[in-house]
């Protein structure tokens, strides 16, 4: 079974609308969503929800005022200054590490393991697809997106699927590195600007720290085609696989707007056609790395 | 005072709208780029750097000799970052969250604080433009005690204006927690408005002011404008979609810069925000 990852580095370069374009070329994959902290690819795949499963993770410290002395080595040992002067914890502060529970005297702090997320296994018109919504303001995205990729592991293997097609987080930090570890390649989709060239440098570079094959392509080309020729150049150099560059179409825009992957919206279109070959380059490439 | 720049969706213009604003401000004005994963505000402003400092998180260094593998450090750590098995302690640096406790409990006082560096602040200016950025390490997963650091680079005596990462998770709360005013960037099509909604949640829960610029406002449907309206958002300034704006980004141009007349609106746009601020504008 392969598969996979869709990055960027930069956000909104067009992963989600690439990733649902290629679920709907796909013929027998699991749609997996790890962009757990603000997911989009539901909008495009309208998932029927099967199963729906809360993602407890960490705690919080709570103090019980009665128990509470107000010694003050709570606040003194909190390295993330989440008790404050009332002694009550600041929520969004707590990095859930539990030192005051244990130092605490008075045995008055608790540690309660708390709900920070909901999990779903859905069907769409593409097949099973396996997303997450992340709590508001909650930390501890890296394991939500190790979740949800385990979990569409194990509904490939059920359902005898070969190819997870993984729609990842923008950035180079903790919820990225959980998005691609193991995979067996990762897409960059990136843009013809200063930033794409900048944040596709940066995320190459941690597919090569973690020893995954890129594959790049680049969305809206024409509107640098100097810019679009750095990039290219550059992944090159870097041992990135180039496949073809897509151009820049409001279709797209008015596809999303109909929830319809740009494949469904008007299949006859330039960029329906690019898409279709960007495609079929992945399945010849991918089928060559053997892992 | 501190003007955060924030979008839910990444790409939506949060780099662009920091940075002209900015740049439209004919008084001293400094702009710290806390997008640390992939910060850009560089790319627009070719600061000269002046300073570089390393950011590091306290990490465990375990002294074997002192060490009697009670397993003690293992049992607090809730991060799975030290392991004992037999004779043998093991630490994982890259999953410490740099809370202490081990050093805490240790009764053979065998751990000491080590530093692993999760990247760098850089520091300077640009056309009378005070700049800092941090820059994550590649492979480093923690992000929020980096933007942490840039944070506290925040002045006083003048306005600061902080562009954000995309999301709602904990580098944006790290990012905007205790700003004046959250200035979201969003797009009007439906990932915008998804992420926008869930962006607006996170800026509540955190109490703070916030108001709306929509970017390439014309391209997509009116539904963020109608949630904006419900919601009672301030929509302070919309940006149509122009190739020569699309452009210009591309090689690094800010708008006011390709285009000068939006110079006086995001002018108008900070001296809007700043009235909202000292409470004259009613929000």
């Amino acid at each position: 079974m392969k598969e996979l990852v869709v990055i960027s580095g930069k956000g909104g370069t067009g992963k989600t609308s690439l990733t649902a374009a290629f679920a709907a070329l796909a013929d027998n994959a699991v749609l997996c969503d790890a962009d757990v902290d603000a997911a989009d690819l539901h909008l495009l795949a309208s998932p029927r929800i099967l199963e729906r499963n809360d993602f407890q993770s960490g705690g919080v410290a709570e103090i019980t005022p009665s128990l509470c002395s107000q010694c003050g080595l709570c606040r003194e040992k909190c390295r993330f200054d989440a008790i404050l002067e009332t002694f009550e914890v600041d929520e969004i502060s707590c990095e859930g590490c539990g030192v005051c529970v244990w130092l605490c005297p008075e045995s008055a702090i608790e540690f309660k393991e708390k709900v920070c997320g909901e999990w779903f296994l859905s069907d769409t018109r593409f097949g099973p697809m396996v997303h997450a919504r992340l709590g508001i303001a909650e930390e501890n995205s890296g394991k939500l997106v190790s979740l949800v990729r385990k979990e569409a592991k194990q509904l490939a293997e059920k359902q005898d699927r070969n190819l997870i097609i993984t729609d990842g987080p923008p950035g180079v930090g903790c919820p990225v590195i959980a998005s691609i570890g193991g995979a067996t390649a990762v897409l960059i989709v990136t843009e013809p600007t200063v930033s794409g060239l900048h944040d596709m440098e940066r995320v190459a570079q941690l597919a090569a720290h973690f020893k995954v094959p890129a594959l790049l392509c680049v969305n809206k080309y024409d509107l640098n085609p100097e810019k679009t020729l750095a990039i290219e150049t550059l992944a090159a150099e870097m041992g990135i696989k180039v496949l073809e560059a897509i151009p820049f179409d409001p279709v797209m825009i008015r596809a999303m707007v109909q929830e319809q992957t740009v494949l469904e919206y008007d299949a006859a279109s330039e960029i329906s056609h690019v898409i279709r070959r960007i495609w079929e380059a992945i399945g010849v490439h991918m089928a060559g790395i053997l892992r | 005072m501190i003007i955060s720049i924030a979008s839910g969706k990444g790409g939506t213009g949060k780099t662009t709208v920091a940075v002209s604003m900015a740049l439209a401000l004919d008084a001293p004005v400094r702009i710290l780029d806390c997008d640390v994963e992939e910060p850009n505000v560089h790319l627009f402003l070719h600061p000269e750097i002046l300073e570089e400092t390393t950011v590091a998180v306290p990490i465990p260094e375990i002294d074997d000799k002192a060490c009697t593998r009670c397993g003690k450090c293992a049992e607090i750590c809730r991060f799975n970052a030290i392991a004992v098995m037999g004779k043998v302690i093991l630490t994982f640096p890259e999953l410490c969250h740099g809370c202490g406790g081990c050093m805490e409990i240790c009764p053979e006082n065998a751990v000491s604080e080590g530093a692993r560096p999760v990247g760098v602040i850089q520091s300077g200016h640009s056309n009378g433009i005070e700049f800092v950025h941090g820059k994550l390490r590649i492979g480093e997963a923690m992000s929020p005690p980096l933007i942490r650091a840039v944070r506290e680079r925040v002045r006083l005596d003048m306005p600061n204006i902080i562009d954000a990462p995309p999301g709602t998770s904990c580098p944006v709360i790290a990012a905007v927690k205790g700003t004046d005013f959250v200035l979201m960037v969003t797009e009007p099509t439906p990932f915008g408005l998804h992420d926008l909604k869930l962006a607006v949640e996170a800026v509540k829960l955190l109490g703070l002011r916030h108001g709306l610029v929509i970017n390439r406002s014309d391209m997509g449907d009116s539904q963020v404008h109608t949630y904006a309206k419900e919601e009672n958002i301030p929509i302070l300034m919309e940006i149509p979609f122009d190739r020569r704006i699309a452009v210009a980004y591309s090689k690094g141009l800010p708008i006011v810069e390709a285009l000068p007349e939006w110079k006086d609106k995001f002018s108008a746009l900070f001296k809007q925000i700043e009235s909202i601020i000292q409470g004259k504008g009613g929000v």
